[in-house]
């Protein structure tokens, strides 16, 4: 018997729908479908190359809890001075860690802005999040500054003092006496001695000079860790400040030095103006130092970089030199023997070759314009989400079977139209997903759960729509045809509210439960046509095929 | 033919009495808990730090991890077996009266660990889950979360407005904050704990519930069309009778899929299902018993008119007349 046209219309729609969301070759090609497709991922290795891995896999993405990685929201830090144009210095800073993380290696990562003053940085698979943070966060503003050579702050130290004096600062107990403290810190090292003088008459009683010890270098202070907090405060004070020697800035060491058996902070009387700074850097790599067996990140300048640089150091010979990343004193200020031209390394300590390598990594990528705050941090071990879409699928699959039974028990026949509807509402859902790009989470997953649910609910109007008619003593044609078409109505409110309430899930969620909105608008899109276009189809070539029934089993 | 509820004759309208009274029962121990100790906000809103823990050593137990975090300084830190007996979650908010900032909360997860490790050794657990949460983005989903319940629904009122009348969208709106209410009552009682996700369960409700009312709805609007002799009250109390079956199976079939998620899903998911089970359940009896009273209240408060002059109310005292006889 032929097909009318609308029946074979219908099944050429159906047929259409199924291409589209399963996707052969050459559909996925265009983005569409679940067909596996071949997915380029770049990982960096234990030896610091990047190396490509090609995998294939159904194009869905996953979200962090299910996969396991690392989120983090970061905004502009505005706690320690103002940022000049907050949007812009957001936009720059979305470009120099998107770079940052194209060189870290990370497969599929997130970058993106969100609203108008925060970054998301999702790296899916990544575990130790403080050195995610470390290459995110920081700032990698590289300089090279001249130490205060004049020993100009020494000098105005009694005045600062008098200042706090005046305006009620008092020194807290002075813990040492005099030269032998000095002596003792310094190892007792007599060749740098020159300066322990000096620190006769520092240590006096003040409140800022009884923190500080001179150091063995022009402009080097050391202030014994316990009393970092205090001189920090202390020396960012305004009254401290206004006294401050014209030209010259205070820079802390980038973390606390032994000495003897007490550690110490340097404090760093330095140029406030860098001779030169990372900008005309052009490459940066990590290695280790033959001769120590140190970590040390290498530079390279660019070719008008070095000439400055080299212009420079020249008219510094014998001075010394800090090594200033973000605000911080790298080191102990090495001293310019000569003109040094585009090379140059940055010594990091007893840092591992990965810090270096981190170091060197965030120098080529560029510095951020701003520093940036991390507000919010989340991360999920890979086992724990493999235990969450193990669970998931458990529970989706028995939770689907239950409602297939609840359905074939209940309509029979049409039940079993019903469900074989359903195996295309799962179809079109999973197309979707992989068609607008969006992303599955555990919420998500109990959307899909849910979406089954009320994708039965549209079924479930249209029978009982149907047996009404049928009571009424309608034939099955027309109470079939009557019960979609009364169905109708209520299936559209019904599913139109939920997608509004499911959209403002969606503007207003994040991450997960975006994911949740974004399952469940997709599901209930392909719940309708499933239950209202596919279920129907399934009936009209059903009736087709019995022209004379009498009784429908419903 | 296996049907339920088929013809069935129920006078809702009559029983809306007892309706308000199981209302009332659920809701006041619900809110009196909610006044006396509030809500279980999730460190999402309240800001902090969350570590969950997988211990390899057996020996390891809540009040072991509890003197380890006091030994270390970390005091007031909740300490909660989570799911599986190995698995705990470790929960350090932010108290509102200290200044705390986003450094503090992500320390606190790095102090948590070296505690853990001084205790039972590096070997002994697996942190697989961290989340630190900064205090100005818990007081912005906070807004979020409560914007996009309001948002909602005023776009379902005149989406409603806009299909039926007013009347209808009100008293969908009324049903619906019926079981918001019932839900936050029932998140109470158990304790659960608040979080995004749970919002997103509560917002799915108002979602579900709508839905549900909205097929009664429908039918009252076509019975309206086909009765024009007949009293509102009969109508409404026939239309809900009619779409019982459906809204039966409807609830049925959804709540087996949430009763899944509760009984083999992960513990991630578990705060979630339980409010939309419940949701669901409530979003059934309102559908049935609260959203038809509303619409005659307000049907009888200000009443309809329209082109049909028929959409007389009952007299009083007759709400309880057994539905028109079928044509």
């Amino acid at each position: 018997m032929a097909m009318p046209a609308n029946i074979r219309n219908r099944l050429l729609i159906i047929a259409g729908l199924v291409l589209v969301s399963v996707g052969p070759p050459p559909l996925n090609m265009v983005g569409l479908g679940l067909w596996p497709q071949e997915v380029t991922i770049r990982t960096r290795g234990a030896d610091g190359r990047m190396r490509d891995t090609t995998v294939e896999r159904v194009p869905i993405k996953q979200g962090l809890d299910l996969q396991g990685g690392i989120h983090l929201a970061l905004e502009i830090d505005q706690s320690r001075g103002q940022v000049a144009n907050p949007a812009d210095a957001l936009e720059r800073a979305l470009t120099v860690i998107r770079a940052r993380i194209d060189e870290f290696g990370v497969a599929e990562p997130l970058v993106q802005r969100v609203g108008t003053d925060r970054i998301v940085v999702e790296l899916p698979g990544l575990r130790d999040p403080a050195r995610a943070k470390q290459i995110v966060q920081r700032s990698a503003f590289l300089e090279f500054r001249i130490t205060d050579m004049q020993n100009a702050f020494a000098g105005v130290i009694p005045q600062m003092d008098a200042a706090l004096r005046r305006a009620g600062v008092r020194a807290t107990g002075v813990s040492t006496g005099g030269v032998s403290a000095v002596e003792q810190l310094l190892g007792g090292d007599t060749t740098r001695g020159a300066d322990t003088t000096a620190a006769d008459s520092l240590i006096a009683g003040g409140a800022l000079s009884s923190l500080l010890y001179q150091g063995s270098l022009p402009g080097e202070f050391l202030v014994p860790e316990e009393d970092f907090l205090r001189a920090d405060s202390l020396v960012h004070l305004p009254e401290v400040r206004r006294l401050m020697p014209r030209g010259l800035e205070l820079l802390w060491s980038a973390g606390p030095m032994s000495q003897g058996a007490r550690s110490f902070y340097g404090l760093y009387a330095v140029d406030s103006r860098p001779i030169i700074t990372g900008e005309q850097l052009s490459d940066a790599q990590a290695q280790l130092d033959p001769t120590f067996g140190q970590a040390v990140a290498t530079f390279q300048l660019t070719r008008a970089g070095g000439r400055t640089f080299s212009r420079a150091t020249g008219q510094h010979v014998n001075d010394y030199m800090a090594i200033v990343l973000d605000g911080r004193v790298q080191g102990r200020p090495p001293i310019i023997k000569g003109q040094i031209g585009q090379r140059g390394q940055i010594e990091l300590g007893n840092a591992s070759l990965q810090d270096a390598q981190d170091l060197a990594l965030t120098l080529r990528a560029g510095a951020l314009p701003a520093p940036l705050t991390i507000v919010e941090e989340r991360t999920v071990g890979p086992s724990l989400g493999k235990d969450s879409i193990d669970k998931g699928k458990r529970a989706a699959m028995v939770g689907c079977l239950a409602i297939v039974l609840m359905v074939v028990v209940y309509y029979r026949f049409a039940g079993i139209l019903a469900v074989g509807a359903l195996s295309f509402y799962v179809l079109f859902t999973l197309g979707g997903l992989a068609l607008l790009d969006a992303t599955l989470t555990l919420p998500g997953l109990a959307g899909f759960l849910l979406s089954v649910g009320m994708a039965v609910d549209a079924n479930v109007l249209v029978f009982e729509r149907i047996r009404e008619e049928l009571a009424q003593g309608k034939t099955v044609h027309a109470a079939v045809d009557g019960g979609f078409q009364h169905a109708m109505p209520a299936i559209v409110d019904s599913n139109l509210t939920t997608v509004l309430t499911a959209l403002f899930l969606f503007q207003f969620g994040t991450g997960p439960v975006k994911g949740f909105a974004s399952t469940l608008i997709i599901g209930i899109m392909a719940s309708f046509l499933s239950a209202v276009f596919v279920t129907r189809t399934f009936f009209l070539v059903w009736l087709h095929r019995r022209p004379g029934l009498a009784e429908l089993p419903i | 033919m296996f049907r339920l509820f088929k013809d069935a004759r129920y006078d809702f309208l009559g029983a809306r009495r007892y309706a308000y009274v199981a209302t009332i029962a659920v809701a006041l121990p619900g809110f009196a808990l909610l006044g006396f100790r509030g809500l279980n906000e999730s460190i999402e809103f309240t800001g902090g730090t969350l570590v969950q823990i997988q211990a390899r050593n057996p020996a390891i137990a809540e009040g072991g991890i509890r003197d380890a975090l006091n030994q270390a300084g970390l005091q007031g830190a909740e300490v909660q077996r989570f799911g599986a007996p190995d698995e705990f979650v470790i929960r350090a908010r932010l108290s509102p009266d200290v200044q705390q900032t986003v450094e503090s909360t992500q320390e606190t997860a790095a102090a948590v660990d070296t505690a853990l490790t001084r205790a039972f050794g590096a070997g002994g657990y697996e942190m697989v889950r961290t989340e630190a949460v900064g205090p100005k983005v818990g007081g912005e989903l906070r807004r979020k979360a409560l914007l996009a319940i309001l948002l909602s629904f005023g776009a379902t009122l005149v989406y409603l407005w806009f299909r039926f009348e007013w009347r209808f969208g009100i008293a969908a709106i009324g049903a619906t904050a019926h079981d918001i209410l019932l839900t936050i009552s029932f998140v109470s009682m158990m304790n659960l704990e608040v979080s995004l996700v749970v919002i997103a369960a509560i917002l799915t409700i108002v979602g579900y519930s709508l839905n549900d009312t909205i097929v009664v709805f429908d039918r009252i609007r076509e019975n309206l069309r086909k009765y024009k002799r007949h009293y509102m009250a009969e109508l409404v109390n026939l239309s809900v009778n009619e779409t019982l079956p459906r809204t039966i199976m409807t609830g049925s079939t959804t709540l087996v899929g949430t009763i899944a998620l509760i009984a083999v899903g992960s513990e991630v998911i578990r705060g979630f299902a339980w409010v939309m089970t419940f949701g669901i359940v409530v979003g059934t009896f309102s559908s049935i018993f609260i959203a038809s009273p509303i619409l005659l209240a307000i049907e009888r408060r200000w009443p309809g008119e329209d082109a049909r002059g028929a959409r007389a109310l009952a007299p009083r005292g007759a709400l309880t007349s057994p539905g028109p006889a079928s044509t």
